[in-house]
């Protein structure tokens, strides 16, 4: 049945984004921490049990998957509702803030990867599948 | 000819969410028609119906004044629900259907590495930023420092510290452009800085932080890689809000 899948996401997310909840008031700050990243860990998890096989194969998987390729859709309406005009309102003083932050982390990306890659090299992925999620 | 129209308008109010889910397909079958025609998919379609979304939010913004980019014009209100936190995050859990637990356990380290580099390094730009600008002020410079780091710690570390609302506003936006570029960028980039596999997303997602910038930019680049960048990512705010107002703004302080 669709509905096992989806409910075994829903039960994650909430989940994650519970102990999320429960990390930021232990260490003391007003944001959920890291409840989606928790949430897709126990996804993880969850499917790689035999336990939860049922909930995730078949129909049930479908459910599953039908949520994550409406994550493209889901992103093109979340950029949609961005307050662009507060950004560009913010001046050149926000406009460097904000651009330059962003080319210097982009700039970081190879230098930090190059540290785990020296020991766990990893294949790159297939370019002809882009897109299809 | 008046009522149909009355009509319409009642039926598009009462169904946002629906309405959103036909004007997001509208938007998508046009961004990869331009796609294809335009750029022969040199840029993706999911890159080309991002960039109108955004455009679209200016528009939307400036005719309205809301905050909301086009989820505020009466009949796209369902947009907002679309693309709100509780739609986007489901989707992102959702992503992490089919990940192998190996992949993410080979970039834990540098991941958790990443996220600190990236909170550091971001608040050291944005406050260089603000001292080029004249400000001399501790609070101030860690207000607009946090604000790059992502648009949530700006007004938390900026509330918590006492900066004025006026700095904070600009730490919001200047969170927001970094929210933007991210998006609009990262597709650009990716080939040049080896974004092309599951460890180079977790240190994306860990050094740019900014969860709808990576969501945006990952799915614009490459969707498989989606997952992976957001896990990292949603540790960055927790870890900016905690970092802010307590150690950086103590360095800033010190300095200053």
């Amino acid at each position: 049945m669709i509905i096992y899948g989806v409910a075994l996401l829903s039960v994650c997310m909430v989940l994650g984004l519970y102990i999320g909840e429960i990390l930021g008031v232990i260490i003391r700050v007003q944001a959920n921490v890291g409840g989606v990243g928790i949430a897709m860990l126990l996804l993880v998890l969850a499917c790689s049990h035999p336990m939860f096989k049922s909930l995730t194969e078949g129909a049930s998987g479908t459910g599953i998957k039908f949520w994550s390729a409406m994550y493209i859709p889901i992103v093109v309406a979340m950029a949609a509702r961005q307050n662009v005009v507060a950004a560009v309102d913010g001046g050149m003083l926000a406009l460097l803030a904000g651009a330059l932050a962003v080319i210097v982390s982009f700039a970081l990306v190879p230098v930090l990867s190059k540290i785990g890659t020296q020991s766990e090299p990893l294949p790159p992925l297939d370019e002809t599948e882009k897109g299809e999620g | 000819m008046e009522i149909t129209i009355d009509l319409l308008e009642k039926v598009f109010a009462r169904n946002g969410l629906i309405v959103a889910f036909a004007a997001v397909g509208l938007v998508t079958w046009f961004s990869y028609f331009l796609s294809n025609k335009l750029t022969n998919g040199r840029i993706h379609g999911s890159a080309v119906a991002i960039t109108l979304g955004l455009a679209a939010a200016y528009w939307g913004g400036s005719v309205t004044g809301g905050s909301t980019g086009v989820a505020d014009i009466g009949l796209l209100t369902g947009v907002g629900i679309m693309g709100g936190g509780m739609m986007r995050d489901f989707a992102i859990v959702a992503t992490a259907f089919g990940v192998h637990i190996s992949e993410l356990k080979k970039a834990g380290m540098v991941g958790v590495v990443s996220i600190f580099a990236g909170v550091v390094v971001s608040f050291i730009v944005g406050a260089v930023v603000a001292v080029m600008f004249g400000y001399t002020d501790a609070i101030s410079i860690t207000t607009i420092g946090a604000g790059a780091v992502t648009y949530i710690v700006g007004p938390v570390t900026g509330t918590a510290i006492g900066a004025s609302s006026e700095v904070i506003a600009l730490s919001v936006a200047a969170g927001l452009v970094k929210s933007i570029m991210v998006m609009i960028g990262t597709p650009m980039v990716a080939k040049f800085i080896g974004l092309n596999n599951p460890q180079s997303a977790m240190v994306f997602g860990g050094l740019m932080g900014t969860t709808s910038g990576v969501a945006g930019g990952l799915a614009a680049t490459d969707p498989r890689l989606v997952p992976y960048g957001a896990m990292t990512a949603t540790f960055y705010t927790g870890v900016g809000c905690l970092m802010g107002p307590s150690i950086l703004f103590l360095i800033v302080n010190a300095i200053y």
